[in-house]
């Protein structure tokens, strides 16, 4: 009798338990549908902008449909009108970001590398303060250093240059890449550099042929890292580069901003997307190899 | 000529003094053993032989030659770590070659090597995996090839065993004997585990603050150590060491407890020096192996003991009595049985006994 009375009863609680569980699940998933339209929300407007005609912006709401596929204004954008005086459009703008990033971004990455090899595997006296005064680095407001840097850069003739831009993220982007790789290769046993000592290789052929061969991951995360920030600089950009030298966030605020006549919302928003698009294929192409690379990581046994 | 000699080698990191006047020597083909607690400086002595560390007083010596101021590479030794240090990203085939390559050694040599050392530790079938496809056991028989390829003078090992399971480090500690054995080279190798020091070596330095306690062999470091810390380090339980003091009275002397009258006869001791016993405070040694239940020499001493405490340990049991208000440990085959808190009989084995200076701590 007794039995029969838990039975039931754990048979309601099991019911009961059910239908609890099933709401949350339901609720979970209605907000994060919400959060996720939220945050996709901005993109769809930039996307269905960029295709409209001006026409159809005039008449429709934000978010109405776009009557077709229409890439005009991603042309325009891209390659300007074709008429001479005043026609700014991204391409050679393009370009000068490339130019500057793949060197900046190459360059701190070795550096940082180099960087936090030494300070965890050839420990000097001292080094931990060389460590601090770096990571000081990180901490710099961008703002106080953009006067004595001018001045730097001037001085060495390289001021309104790609070359000076190269520069100036490579060496404010060292604070931020040596951390990574120093946490990286505290990580690494030290006994793999007396290994290699005792067999007879020298300060580069550790780094190049022991280190550099097992650092994909925080290769991967250093790449993600300065690439972002180095192509979505504009105050160093802005600063230190005019006209013809301008890195692509520049020339998108001039675009932008300098119309004379009436806003082209179409074609401001295919230059934001076109400004915005590699580094989205940076994050995808090597956040692939950034999971791989956390996975096989075989360093110790 | 001594393939190894180390002289008045003193080391210290910033204020810590972690060796202080080392002398060490070695003969060629002898296993050298490193053994003591962490922190002790063994590990930094490996170091020093290698060349990874710097020295800061003395010399290293490699057949007569200073080495003090030679790279690592130069000074024809080879090392195998506790971690293996492989090289994670090379193959076994160019861990093991990295080291001649390095040397600009011909290739056909580089080959030959590669051939009779894979065979001789059976790695042949495993070259071309990379180190984190590897066993345990099979990386560590790796690190010792990519020493073995080398053939250099010493051989250093620095606790190379510590990272395989329990079964798997007695397999691999016969495998060293043997391969030491075959290949009579002179190895120096270094740990805190004292089988290993004992089954290994043909002399074990033991070493304690940075400072060598006794270097002997295995033996005599057992027998007649010469200090409390080496009698106390060695052996499991370790040396029992009841404090008294000496009697001197007509050519016979004897030692006391502390804080009884029973008297031992120590006559027949190997003293070093004869003089000034009387009175002396000292510790009386006696290994928990040489206390017997029966008596089987003439030598033996009985004495009768209460019996405290019973460890059963399978194949023997561990008893600990009650000496003079001092715990004294003995062990004994699981067969025996003792009844607790009941006086029983038992032979002290004089002809094992070990004593101490009080004072100084040092073998008398």
């Amino acid at each position: 009798m007794q039995d029969n009375l838990k039975s039931s009863s754990y048979q309601q609680l099991e019911q009961k338990s059910k239908y609890t569980n099933m709401f949350l699940r339901w609720f979970l998933y209605f907000v994060l549908i919400l959060f996720a339209s939220y945050f996709i929300f901005p993109l769809y407007v930039m996307v269905v902008t960029s295709l409209k005609t001006m026409e159809e912006i005039r008449q429709g709401t934000l978010l109405s449909w776009p009557s077709g596929l229409n890439f005009d204004s991603w042309a325009v954008a891209w390659g300007g009108r074709g008429y001479g005086a005043g026609d700014t459009f991204l391409r050679p703008y393009f370009w000068n970001s490339i130019k500057m990033v793949v060197p900046a971004v190459f360059f701190s990455t070795l550096i940082g590398a180099m960087t936090g090899y030494v300070l965890t595997k050839w420990r000097f006296k001292g080094d931990s303060w060389v460590f601090l005064f770096l990571l000081f680095g990180c901490f710099i407001p961008f703002q106080a250093i953009l006067l004595p840097m001018a001045r730097t850069l001037g001085a060495l003739g390289i001021s309104n240059s790609i070359v000076g831009l190269v520069l100036v993220h490579t060496v404010y982007g060292i604070p931020f890449t040596t951390l990574f790789f120093r946490n990286y290769y505290v990580s690494v046993p030290t006994e793999l550099v007396k290994a290699a000592r005792i067999d007879g290789a020298g300060f580069f052929k550790i780094f190049f042929k022991i280190l550099l061969p097992i650092s994909a991951p925080i290769i991967v995360v250093t790449v993600i890292w300065q690439f972002t920030q180095i192509w979505n600089d504009f105050l160093f950009g802005s600063t230190f580069s005019f006209g013809e030298a301008a890195p692509i966030q520049v020339a998108l605020n001039n675009m932008v901003l300098s119309s004379t006549s009436v806003k082209e919302y179409n074609v401001d928003m295919a230059s934001a997307i076109i400004a915005g698009v590699p580094t989205l294929i940076v994050y995808v192409l090597a956040g692939k190899y950034f999971i791989r690379g956390l996975t096989s990581g075989a360093v110790k046994g | 000529m001594k393939t190894l000699k180390i002289e008045d080698l003193s080391k210290n990191f910033g204020s810590t003094e972690v060796l202080r006047k080392i002398n060490l020597e070695i003969d060629e083909g002898n296993f050298l053993v490193l053994l003591g607690p962490s922190g002790c400086g063994k590990s930094t002595l490996l170091n020093i032989i290698a060349g990874l560390e710097t020295i800061n007083e003395g010399n290293v010596f490699i057949d007569d030659y200073n080495v003090s101021k030679v790279e690592p590479k130069d000074r024809n030794i080879a090392m195998v770590f506790q971690s293996y240090a492989l090289y994670p990203s090379m193959n076994v085939r160019e861990n093991m070659i990295f080291g001649l390559k390095q040397a600009k050694t011909s290739k056909e040599k580089i080959e030959q090597q590669l051939e009779k050392v894979s065979k001789f530790l059976q790695v042949d079938q495993l070259l071309e995996r990379k180190p984190s496809q590897l066993s345990g056991g099979q990386r560590q028989r790796v690190a010792i090839g990519r020493a073995l390829v080398r053939e250099p003078r010493i051989f250093l090992f620095d606790e190379p065993l510590s990272n395989l399971d329990a079964k798997l480090r007695v397999e691999m500690r016969r495998e060293i004997k043997k391969l030491h054995q075959q290949l009579k080279t002179t190895v120096v190798y270094v740990t805190h585990d004292q089988t290993e020091a004992m089954s290994l070596g043909t002399r074990i330095a033991i070493m304690n603050h940075g400072v060598i306690q006794q270097n002997d062999t295995p033996e005599n470091i057992y027998n007649k150590p010469s200090n409390t810390f080496v009698a106390d380090f060695i052996g499991s339980p370790s040396m029992n060491l009841i404090k008294g003091s000496l009697k001197e009275s007509s050519g016979e002397i004897s030692f006391t407890a502390s804080g009884s009258n029973f008297e031992i006869p120590v006559k027949g001791y190997g003293f070093k020096d004869k003089s000034n016993l009387n009175n002396k405070e000292v510790f009386f040694g006696i290994r928990p192996e040489h206390i017997y239940f029966k008596k089987s020499n003439e030598s033996d001493f009985e004495v009768t003991l209460r019996a405290d405490l019973s460890e059963y340990i399978g194949h023997e049991q561990i008893m600990t009595f009650d000496y003079a208000n001092q715990e004294i440990l003995a062990k004994f085959p699981s067969t025996i049985k003792i009844e607790l808190a009941k006086e029983t009989k038992l032979y002290f084995d004089l002809t094992q006994t070990s004593l101490f200076d009080a004072q100084t701590e040092e073998r008398i």
